[in-house]
């Protein structure tokens, strides 16, 4: 696998200041599904912006497929899909006219065929012939990503695809993302839904203040996830932990008056029977049982807390 | 850069896309001028021009022609080309010819084309309703036809840049408003500048319409207000300055990207 973006020390400061991107890099691998997770306002859109050309960054460089999308647009953004986040479209257009048009403006000669074969892919081909206008929002969002990728983009940005959609395109776009895969297509999506990462993503990035927190594979952030705690009540207090339990991932704390013990919900064994069948061996008498999950959303909220001042 | 490396297939899409708006609605876009074209003969060329001979030799309903040609051209190029590039930015639409392998040249050739060949086919239509009212004949055709040209596409590349320079419908029509209409009315395309006092034929000296509309209807009627040459100095500057401020805009990104 190579590497077909490269963001390197990208800093964007908006006019009056604002700074939306600082310092940042990042490199996207051919052929992988990134996820861009982060609450309303990190930079997400800021981060696909500078790469697509709709924002000029203020410094550091980016290059898609090895070409710098400054100084080599042409070259860069041929391999770029983008569907953005609002819905922008013209109401008055035919849905077959605006996909088109798409195509040319990225410089491809027309191909009918193709574009029938986006549009079927997308249900969209029975209403080839409407106006943009007689659509719902959900259809509009489909002639989006045909827009996208009417020109056989290599690079397919999706900025928040399912904000707002009812459960049944969600699946529909999650199926898409997985055949475009299958095609070679790199896709970064943003989303603040850690389902949609966790569903069609292959790594996560979390991005908050115009900074990357970190960018993971997703099993090992699931397998952060399956990571499960049990608070043991002891009746009576403990100085150490008996030899007996040595082999256990124990940790006693309150002064002896609790154990935690760390076991993986997705492991073969969570060797919670032997434990407490040793617990008991060990005569200690328990009080109480409380068990405790870290979810993705808590390792997104605890980092996104930490970068917070 | 090459010819041949050229975005054309871009270029033509943005041409087709813009044409294909103004044939969505071509009643409106062939009623409108001929209908408005048709009262300004009845009402300047019959009504105030039967009290009026001749104007440079030429009977008055004759000489208003070019003017009123021009008044239409400058009009449409203004509306087509400041909507065209205005619309896009207003619904968002613009993101994606941002984000495409498209140079702003090739942008400008694309939509400006566009905007300048409707002026013309608008143009055109207006000169054929006029034979229908007063006998004309065209003693340079291939100077009227150069000056209809230069005109549209100089206007239009105002009205790209009114367009882009717009951040409301409101601004979008300030300009023609209250300076291209004045500027019409006032350089003399219902009236030889002969005709003015001298104080305000010195002052008309200065507005650039007065060349445009002076040099058409020389190609026409073989007399003008001002030297011929003067008038194509005055549309290539101007349609040179059009052209810097584009470059300018594209370069700084000014009202198009952030």
């Amino acid at each position: 696998m190579s590497t077909i973006v490269e963001v390197e020390n990208v800093t964007k400061v908006y006019l009056g200041g604002f700074e939306a991107l600082k310092d940042t890099s990042l490199k996207i691998e051919e052929g992988e599904i990134l996820a861009l997770l982060g609450p309303n306002g990190a930079g997400k859109t800021t981060l696909i912006s500078t790469i697509c050309g709709l924002s000029v960054p203020t410094s550091g460089q980016i290059r898609v497929g090895g070409h710098d999308v400054v100084t080599d647009f042409r070259a860069a953004r041929k391999l770029i899909g983008l569907v953005p986040q609002e819905i922008n479209l013209e109401p008055f257009e035919f849905v077959i006219n605006t996909v088109r048009f798409s195509r040319g403006l990225f410089g491809k000669s027309r191909n009918d065929a193709l574009l029938e074969s986006i549009l079927r892919d997308l249900s969209l081909w029975d209403k080839k012939d409407s106006r943009i206008s007689a659509l719902s929002g959900g259809m509009k969002r489909r002639v989006l990503i045909a827009k996208a990728l009417a020109h056989e983009p290599r690079v397919l940005f999706l900025d928040e695809p399912t904000a707002g959609v009812d459960v049944e395109l969600r699946k529909d776009m999650w199926a898409l993302v997985d055949r475009l895969r299958q095609d070679g297509v790199t896709i970064i999506l943003t989303t603040h839904y850690i389902e949609e990462a966790e569903a069609i993503a292959d790594r996560v990035g979390i991005i908050n203040k115009g900074e990357i927190l970190l960018v993971e594979d997703k099993k090992d952030l699931i397998s952060r996830m399956g990571r499960k705690e049990m608070r043991i009540e002891l009746t009576e207090t403990i100085a150490q932990i008996p030899d007996s339990l040595a082999s256990y991932d124990l940790t006693r704390v309150d002064d002896g008056a609790a154990l935690v013990y760390a076991y993986n919900t997705r492991g073969e064994r969570t060797g919670i029977t032997s434990l407490l069948k040793d617990l008991q061996a060990a005569g200690l008498g328990l009080k109480d049982i409380q068990t405790n999950q870290s979810s993705l959303e808590d390792i997104f909220v605890t980092l996104v807390q930490e970068a917070t001042p | 850069m090459n010819v041949t490396d050229m975005n054309w297939n871009g270029i033509r899409a943005i041409y087709r896309f813009e044409m294909a708006r103004f044939f969505r609605s071509i009643i409106q876009s062939i009623v409108s001028p001929v209908l408005s074209t048709s009262l300004y003969f009845v009402v300047f060329g019959a009504a105030i021009g039967s009290r009026i001979d001749e104007v440079e030799g030429v009977s008055y309903g004759a000489f208003i022609v070019p003017g009123l040609i021009m008044l239409s051209v400058l009009t449409q190029s203004l509306q087509n080309a400041s909507f065209g590039i205005y619309f896009p930015k207003f619904i968002g639409t613009i993101y994606e010819i941002l984000s495409a392998p498209i140079s702003s040249l090739e942008i400008v050739i694309g939509y400006v084309g566009a905007a300048a060949t409707k002026a013309m086919l608008i143009g055109s239509i207006i000169l054929g309703t006029s034979f229908f009212f007063v006998d004309i004949s065209i003693q340079h055709p291939f100077w009227m036809l150069a000056f209809l040209m230069l005109t549209c596409v100089s206007f239009s590349l105002m009205g790209f840049i009114i367009g882009i320079w717009a951040k409301s419908f409101e601004q979008l029509n300030l300009v023609p408003l209250l300076v291209v209409t004045p500027l019409v009315f006032l350089g003399g395309s219902f009236y030889s500048i002969t005709m003015l006092p001298p104080i305000w034929q010195t002052i008309s000296l200065f507005n650039p319409v007065l060349y445009l509309v002076s040099g058409f209807r020389w190609s026409f009627f073989g007399t003008s207000d001002v030297p011929v040459v003067a008038s194509l100095i005055a549309i290539t500057a101007f349609t040179a300055l059009g052209l810097a401020i584009v470059w300018w805009i594209f370069r700084t990104g000014y009202r198009l990207k952030a």
